[in-house]
């Protein structure tokens, strides 16, 4: 469906009232309807945990954009998912504190634990791993983020209490 | 004038410009990608580096970004300093390090700036043994080609698609080394200037589709100074040429007209020059209405036979040029010549020159009309009937922009902190039209009125303007608006077929009476306002006039027209069906042909030169591009060998084109400036003429062995100054000589800067064109009006809608074009669609009086009260008229388009079911 032909109907067929009336909560504070890009797609990534295409058609259609405006705000931005994640993202931070720490080392656990590399979600769809380039945690690097939980210290033995569920392969 | 110093050489620059520019001027080779001289500066890709130093004593400095450093009195810099010539090789090694190295296979090959930076910057060994970045390309169209990998995110396209066209479907995502521009999906750009992107773009990602089809290098094309034929703007162009095939079109820069850009019809629409359809021969029709061929000297001789002693009489064209028309004027006498607009647009053009002759507001050039704080536009589309006009009204609205970035004393070409400080505030643009329009998106007001009422808007402006009280307060808001501003402008023109609609813009640009007040009219055809010119005098006749006579005509001479698109069926069938000997000469297969006993195979305006006059007044020059092909003539080589044979006795005296321009400068004091708009023939540059070929075209010996070994000599052009050679210089000359740009260590088109006077000033050699007409500001003489339209009960006002794609005769010939034009259109707004229960794509049958159509539904946003519009111009739509009153039903009998057939295989599957015609002869 091309975000020219989107009328009014489709857009509510695909945004969800509430999700319409969190969006129009953010637009009484800006000026500009698009200012309240960021916020739009947050309010639907957090609710069906990425932004596919469909919903951002309909999201720059809501908010006056063409499609690819808002394309650009949701690629650039590193947390905006446009594609499927798994229910928790890991956000691994591989900048310098951690480096230093040996953070290389623990993401190979990671991924030989989880059976995933950057950018891959495990099979049975629980956790995708993505590189983050700091989490402002350096004091108590490395560091990760597991859904909205920071994990600091880590070692190899952490990665394997909190993944004990997962074992390598997504076999669980 | 501020002194500056660049590697201890004192410059002096213009106020308020940055050093990238100041270096430019003082004609120093500065690297460069992001900057635009009509873009401005963003210092994105900081190639344009040098190094500042604080004083005399500062021997160390800071490196700079030229583009974003306004320059200042005694300030001190340097290009060659180590530092600066290092970083800048580093910039573009940086770039180097995801840009593929298939320059061989790249259509920008020999004429890219990321080639020739390369080379100046002295980069030339990569370091970098990593894997390179593949991206997906996508398919955005007929026209232009996308390949990302050879991207070195420099932000052009996009700030050129969006910010400077108003396009909103190609955009920049991602962002570091996975920076992406294009759409969101797959599909056909939507901006009717997307090919610019080929000029724009400084190196291959956006390249000329239709021109890799059939490539050829640019050093390769043999190129001529041109006029655009699309529509009436006259945009200067160059298009390339080998192997008798016009390849491509590129801009020609010409500071008061197109600037740097061109719309798509101009730039793809000449694929029809090298399509089969063209006449190659002269050919006389057999009695079972084949034709068969005949040399040009038969073809001569046939027609004098017709002609001499007989009543001959002649039609016209406003797609020809002014000599030709000239010619046949005089061959034939002033009485027994009709202009060749159908005659409604006869009266119209007619009385948008009388307007213009008399107005007290200026006749605004495009570069006046993006100095416009105010436009009110009353009845044009002007995207699709001017567009390179509705470009320029685009910039038009950043005015206020600019305005608020001088309170703040930012500089003009600090373009991101403009659009940042202006956001989405822009100068005032009313747009009163009967429905949608695409500049929309730009106005602060659209009001959708029938054509009737807009007229009546018009005047209730004029008389808001001169201080009585109407009850209309969109109308009172308008007059407020263009009171207000500085330079207001009024667009209006010839599209919706109203007279009043015309009389109203010039009511309204009176009224204002302010000296800076401009009155702009659009005009469909390249030669229409010269066409008008010539028949001002009003001794001509008309094509009524001469169809009531056709039955007593022995002859008749129709020049470069397609009379069936001029007036209705039956008309035409009276004039060329009454037994009268028709003599005809085109280029292309079309109706009229088809029912001449005689047809002369014309040159193109690739293949032959001639005068054009502007929508603006301006007459311009054409050269051709090749000698014309097989046996074609350019149409005023016929009139002129015509007239010999039968001894004509003005005529038969003129011996070359110069001859005739001057004849016709003589003919008429409108056309006194004629004499002025290109040097003679006899015009040499340090004693050569001007080459069309570049220094290093190749293969001219030998391209064309395949047909014969033998060394063919190089044609001549006895006609003009420029010669069919790659001998001679190509610099320095006046403008409208101008066949190519190219500079040593500038291959791409920037090499335009060497060729400027001072960066996006006019060219060395003056701005070309002689502009024809002036005002006597008398005040606008006005025709008067028609009377106004009742509608009765299930009736609907027909408006025309003109479109880009698909409404000009010859650039729908093409095959891009044709594909981007669809089928025939009736548009209908939401209400009147949900009441008839039809969606896009539905058919509905259109009922003038006979006359039925039967037309695709496209749906619009917005629409007057009992108006529809139809795509004006299209086959399917011929015999519809402007203005007209129309039934309007389902169509039960219409079938939805299933998946589009590609314009390829429609000519290939027409050929199958088709066949025959004049161009078989």
């Amino acid at each position: 469906m091309s975000n020219a032909k989107m009328i009014q109907s489709d857009i509510s067929s695909v945004l969800t009232s509430q999700e319409m009336a969190e969006i129009d909560h953010e637009l009484e504070h800006i000026p500009y309807k698009s200012g309240a890009a960021i916020d739009a797609l947050k309010i639907v990534q957090a609710g069906r945990g990425w932004v596919s295409d469909e919903s951002l058609q309909a999201i720059a259609k809501y908010l006056d954009m063409s499609a690819e405006e808002l394309e650009g705000v949701a690629t650039f931005y590193n947390l905006i998912y446009r594609r499927p994640v798994g229910e928790k993202v890991i956000l691994f931070c591989d900048s310098v504190s951690c480096w230093i720490s040996g953070c290389d080392g623990i993401k190979q656990t990671i991924s030989d634990t989880l059976g995933i590399d950057y950018g891959e979600t495990t099979e049975d769809n629980r956790y995708t791993l993505l590189p983050v380039p700091c989490l402002g945690a350096c004091d108590r690097a490395p560091v990760m983020m597991v859904g909205d939980d920071l994990i600091t210290h880590l070692d190899d033995n952490k990665i394997s209490e909190i993944f004990a569920s997962s074992k390598s392969g997504g076999q669980s | 004038m501020p002194m500056i110093y660049v590697d201890g050489q004192e410059i002096v620059v213009k106020q308020g410009e940055n050093i990238l520019e100041a270096c430019l001027n003082a004609g120093l080779d500065l690297p460069y990608f992001c900057w635009h001289p009509a873009m401005g500066s963003i210092g994105s890709c900081r190639q344009c580096a040098l190094v500042q130093y604080q004083n005399e004593e500062d021997t160390r400095g800071r490196i700079v970004m030229g583009c974003m450093t306004p320059v200042s009195e005694g300030a001190r810099f340097s290009l060659k300093a180590e530092n600066a010539t290092q970083f800048r090789k580093a910039v573009v090694e940086s770039l180097m390090l995801n840009h593929p190295h298939d320059c061989p296979v790249c259509a920008e090959g020999g004429e890219c700036h990321l080639q020739d930076m390369t080379v100046m910057v002295g980069h030339r060994d990569r370091r970098y043994t990593g894997k390179k970045n593949t991206y997906r390309n996508q398919y955005l169209g007929p026209l232009i080609e996308h390949e990302m990998n050879r991207c070195i995110a420099c932000y052009r396209c996009e700030r050129y698609y969006r910010d400077y066209a108003g396009g909103k479907d190609l955009g920049a995502q991602a962002s570091h080394d996975h920076l992406y521009f294009g759409r969101h999906e797959e599909g056909v750009l939507e901006s009717e200037f997307s090919g610019n992107l080929v000029e724009v773009c400084p190196t291959g990602v956006f390249t000329d589709k239709p021109f890799l089809k059939q490539y050829s290098r640019k050093w390769d094309l043999q190129s001529a100074p041109s006029i655009c034929q699309g529509c009436a703007v006259g945009c200067n162009i160059a298009p390339g040429e080998r192997y008798g095939k016009v390849k491509r079109v590129h801009n020609r820069y010409n500071d008061e007209v197109n600037g740097y850009f061109l719309c798509d019809r101009g730039r793809f629409g000449s694929g029809y020059l090298n399509s089969d359809l063209r006449l190659d021969y002269a050919g006389i029709k057999n009695p079972d209405g084949s034709f068969f061929a005949v040399h040009q000297q038969q073809a001569l001789d046939t027609a004098v036979e017709w002609m001499a002693g007989k009543k001959v009489a002649a039609i016209g064209s406003p797609r020809a040029s002014l000599e030709a028309n000239y010619l046949l004027r005089e061959v034939v006498g002033s009485k027994n010549f009709a202009p060749g607009f159908s005659d409604q647009e006869a009266d119209l053009i007619g009385s948008i020159v009388n307007i213009l002759q008399t107005t007290k507001s200026i006749n605004p050039s495009i570069k006046q009309i993006e100095t416009a704080d105010a436009v009110l536009i009353l009845g044009e589309d002007v995207t699709n009937t001017a567009p390179r006009v509705a470009l320029a009204l685009r910039q038009s609205v950043r005015n206020k922009a600019f305005e608020l970035a001088e309170q703040m004393g930012l500089p003009p070409w600090q373009d991101a902190a403009i659009r940042n400080l202006a956001q989405d505030q822009r100068s005032p643009m009313t747009v009163v039209s009967a429905m949608d329009t695409r500049l929309d998106d730009v106005a602060s007001t659209c009001v959708s009125l029938a054509p009737d009422d807009i007229a009546a808007f018009g005047h209730a402006v004029a008389a808001a303007l001169a201080g009585e009280t109407t009850d209309n307060t969109e109308a009172d808001a308008a007059a407020q608006m263009l009171k207000a501003a500085k330079n207001p402008l009024i667009v209006s023109g010839s599209s919706m077929a109203h007279q009043g609609i015309i009389n109203s813009a010039a009511a309204v640009a009176d009224a204002l009476n302010q000296a800076t007040t401009m009155l702009s009219f659009c005009v469909p055809e390249c030669n229409s306002l010269g066409l008008a010119l010539m028949v001002a005098d009003g001794s001509s006749s008309s094509l009524k006039a001469l169809a009531k006579r056709a039955a007593k005509l022995d002859a008749l001479i129709v020049l470069e027209n397609d009379l069936y698109r001029r007036g209705d069926k039956e008309l035409i069938d009276q004039l060329l069906a009454s037994g009268t000997k028709v003599i005809t000469l085109d280029m292309y297969e079309n109706d009229t042909l088809d029912q001449s006993d005689l047809v002369m195979a014309a040159a193109s305006y690739a293949e032959s030169q001639g005068t054009l006059v502007s929508s603006e007044g301006r007459a311009q020059r054409f050269y051709p591009v090749h000698s014309p092909a097989a046996e074609r003539l350019p149409s005023w080589q016929w009139l002129l060998r015509l007239a010999k044979i039968t001894g004509h006795k003005k005529l038969a005296k003129l011996e070359n084109f110069d001859q005739i321009v001057v004849a016709c400068a003589k003919s008429s004091p409108l056309f006194a400036g004629l004499v002025d708009v290109a040097p003679l023939n006899n015009f040499r540059d340090r004693g050569s003429k001007i080459p069309r070929q570049t220094h290093r075209y190749s293969g001219r010996t030998a391209m064309n062995s395949d047909v014969s070994v033998h060394e063919p000599q190089q044609p001549k052009d006895h006609e003009s100054p420029l010669s069919y050679s790659m001998e001679g210089l190509n610099r320095d000359q006046p403008a409208s000589l101008i066949p190519f740009v190219w500079a040593p260590g500038w291959n791409s088109n920037q090499s335009l800067q060497k060729f400027q006077s001072e960066v996006d000033g006019p060219l060395k050699g003056g701005s070309s064109g002689v502009r024809l007409i002036s005002s006597s500001q008398t005040g606008a003489e006005i025709s008067p009006q028609v009377g106004k339209i009742i509608l009765k009960p299930h009736q609907w006002h027909l408006v025309p809608m003109e479109q880009i794609h698909g409404s000009d005769e010859l650039s729908s010939h093409t095959d891009e074009i044709a594909e981007l034009a669809g089928r025939g259109f009736v548009a209908i707004g939401r209400k009147v669609a949900e009441k008839l229960a039809v969606t896009e794509g539905d058919g509905l049958l259109v009922k003038q009086g006979e006359i039925e159509c039967s037309l695709e539904v496209r749906i619009l946003s917005r629409v007057a009260k009992n108006c529809i519009g139809y795509s004006a111009g299209y086959s399917e739509t011929q015999g519809l008229t402007a203005g007209s009153l129309v039934g309007l039903e389902v169509d039960k009998a219409w079938r939805r388009s299933g998946p589009e057939m590609i314009a390829s295989d429609k000519a290939a599957f027409e050929q199958v079911i088709g066949g025959g015609g004049a161009s078989n002869v």
